[in-house]
């Protein structure tokens, strides 16, 4: 059953596997760079410096400088602040969309359901690369609008749950209470359906930020995400790739962050799955 | 069963025109305007008008919404402002090369990844499922973009194994176009070198995103596995005295294989959004190029176009697996 762990099984379990003890470091690892990369990057993200341009990693360019002659390893730090941001808005907005959503769907059952479920399934059949790509063009690329492109596409995967949620919990005893005591309908969803099911929701939304950092990068680096000069990490692998295979430290380094980055989530994850699939252990 | 594809083809029709519909209205607030894209920036007022009233711009978006419905009911997606070809054209031109590259990849993907399923399974807890189980997660985890930069400059720089781009040596003539598909016009001409040297093309870009289909293929595969492996019939056959790679491939795999089935169906979405960042880096001539270069030239009727191709491929694909589903497995009946 979903929503019955326990905090103590959870700890016990996260530290009994390795990999997803390493998948909670490097998220922790994450978190502080994005709080205090801008303190301790070495030099400006955007001071470019032209008679430096494309120089290898060295003692006062730690990961070397770019095609403007800017230091990348400042850039990758406020990078980290960018994509956990990112992440993390849409995560809000498509969780908190998906949700609402979802138990209202489960709760409301009937004509409702229908409806909103068909909607959900509309989404599911597009390619999700695809529609944010079309978000994006249609809104102006920039970052504000990758927020809104990425939720647009990831809101489905928490309706779906979010109702399965919702269909248990209405058929609850204090649910049942709580309405005999005249209880309004929204108050019945947000006050007492929506705690008993939002446990599987989080850890839907541990899993799912992987998925979101991937797409964030993957529109950034076909343009589509936030525009020069902008330090976001698949914009940078973009603009690194020109100057292959000379400069491979422009392309790498970026690159190498996003690829910890959703290691991290993906191991957590991981870790998570296995607690709700026992099976799989 | 013939009531269920039925009900299945009216809801893809349904979820089809959905998409035509959301993707005709996101399009439409494109706040720049495709006139301008097309025409220099000096143009006079009337070659402005001119072409707006041509491309349909002047009237009311109802209208154009009915004008372009109409108009695909038909067959006609419309003109690309870009190639200036039509857009079905555009994308049944792309399309092949998209195609060989995801089949490729996904063979990639179900060998690897059904060997290293199966493999971790049977040595459940040793290295090999520890390194199958961190080999998938890394696939996961690895932008598709970042692992095709990562192989071309591995494999064609410094090794110099494998061509950095495109399908086949630019400076070769294209063999006559009779299905579109690239090697099999190839073998029809019956050059085989030049097959040869396509297969060798493709062997880093398919890697590439055949690697994201192996990586979920891994993890199903070993989960259906253990599932199956401590069942009664498994032990039967194994007490019957059957040699163990008999048990495993053919008692165990074959009942394993069902959940792998509906996997692959979900990859073909990955496949698809993979393409679009594979091709970018390989310069593979392929839909997914098409669909940047369209989306970013703000290409109206290429944008709406190209997405009901990738819905129509998505759909279709999640149709098939279902009713494989239910061949494969006789449990289930449709109704």
């Amino acid at each position: 059953m979903l929503g019955s762990i326990t905090w103590k099984d959870f700890s016990r379990h996260m530290v009994r596997n390795r990999l997803s003890l390493i998948g909670i470091m490097i998220i922790f690892s994450l978190l502080l760079l994005a709080l205090i990369g801008p303190y301790i990057a070495p030099y400006s993200p955007l001071s470019t410096n032209p008679i430096h341009k494309l120089e290898s990693p060295s003692k006062t360019h730690l990961f070397g400088t770019d095609s403007l002659g800017r230091d990348i390893l400042s850039r990758v730090l406020y990078g980290t602040r960018i994509s956990v941001t990112i992440a993390v808005i849409v995560l809000i907005v498509s969780g908190g969309t998906g949700i609402v959503i979802g138990i209202i769907s489960g709760y409301f059952g009937g004509i409702v359901d229908d409806i909103l479920m068909r909607i959900t399934d509309l989404f599911l059949a597009f390619p999700q690369l695809i529609l944010a790509m079309v978000v994006s063009a249609a809104l102006g690329r920039n970052l504000r609008n990758v927020v809104l492109a990425v939720a647009f596409t990831s809101w489905t995967v928490f309706a779906r749950l979010a109702r399965g949620q919702a269909l248990v919990a209405k058929e609850q005893e204090f649910v049942e209470a709580a309405r005999a005591c005249g209880a309004s309908n929204t108050r019945i969803l947000f006050v007492h359906i929506l705690p008993v099911s939002i446990s599987p929701l989080i850890i839907q939304g541990s899993i799912a930020m992987g998925g979101i950092i991937l797409t964030v990068a993957g529109l950034g680096f076909i343009g589509f995400g936030a525009q020069p000069p902008t330090p976001e990490w698949g914009a940078m692998v973009s603009d690194g790739r020109n100057y292959l295979p000379a400069a491979w430290w422009a392309c790498i380094f970026p690159g190498l962050a996003i690829m910890f980055t959703v290691l991290g989530f993906n191991l957590f994850g991981d870790g998570l799955r296995d607690i709700l699939d026992p099976r799989m252990r | 069963m013939i009531s269920y594809i039925i009900r299945r083809l009216v809801w893809m029709i349904f979820v089809i025109f959905g998409v035509m519909t959301i993707t005709f209205f996101l399009a439409r607030v494109i706040p720049a305007d495709p006139v301008a894209a097309v025409l220099p920036s000096n143009a006079p007022p009337e070659a402005i008008a001119k072409l707006r009233a041509e491309m349909g711009l002047d009237k009311p978006i109802w209208v154009q919404y009915g004008i372009y419905i109409n108009g695909v009911l038909h067959g006609n997606l419309g003109t690309s402002i870009r190639t200036r070809q039509p857009v079905l054209n555009d994308l049944l031109r792309y399309f092949p090369a998209t195609a060989e590259l995801a089949v490729a990849a996904s063979i990639i993907g179900i060998i690897i990844g059904i060997t290293l399923g199966l493999l971790s399974a049977v040595k459940q807890g040793s290295i090999l499922d520890h390194s199958g189980r961190v080999f998938s997660i890394w696939g996961l985890s690895m932008p598709a973009f970042f692992t095709g930069l990562m192989l071309v400059i591995l494999f064609s720089h410094i090794l110099h194994w494998f061509p950095q781009m495109g399908e086949m040596p630019s400076y070769l003539r294209r063999p006559p176009r009779v299905t579109g598909f690239l090697i099999m016009d190839t073998m029809i001409a019956g050059n085989w070198s030049l097959v040869l040297n396509e297969l060798w093309h493709l062997a880093l870009p398919a890697f590439t995103l055949g690697w994201l289909s192996t990586a979920s293929i891994v993890r199903i595969m070993r989960s259906s596995m253990l599932e199956v492996l401590p069942e009664e019939y498994i032990k039967t056959a194994r007490m019957k005295g059957l040699r163990e790679s008999t048990v495993i491939l053919k008692h165990a795999l074959k009942n394993a294989m069902l959940p792998t089935i509906t996997i692959m169906g979900l990859q073909v979405a990955s496949l698809l959004n993979g393409a679009v960042l594979t091709e970018t880096v390989f310069s593979w001539p392929g839909i997914g190029r098409y669909a940047t270069a369209s989306f970013l030239s703000i290409d109206f009727s290429a944008v709406v176009g190209v997405t009901i191709f990738m819905a129509l491929l998505y759909s279709s694909a999640n149709l098939i697996v279902d009713l494989l589903y239910g061949y494969l497995n006789p449990k289930i009946r449709y109704t």
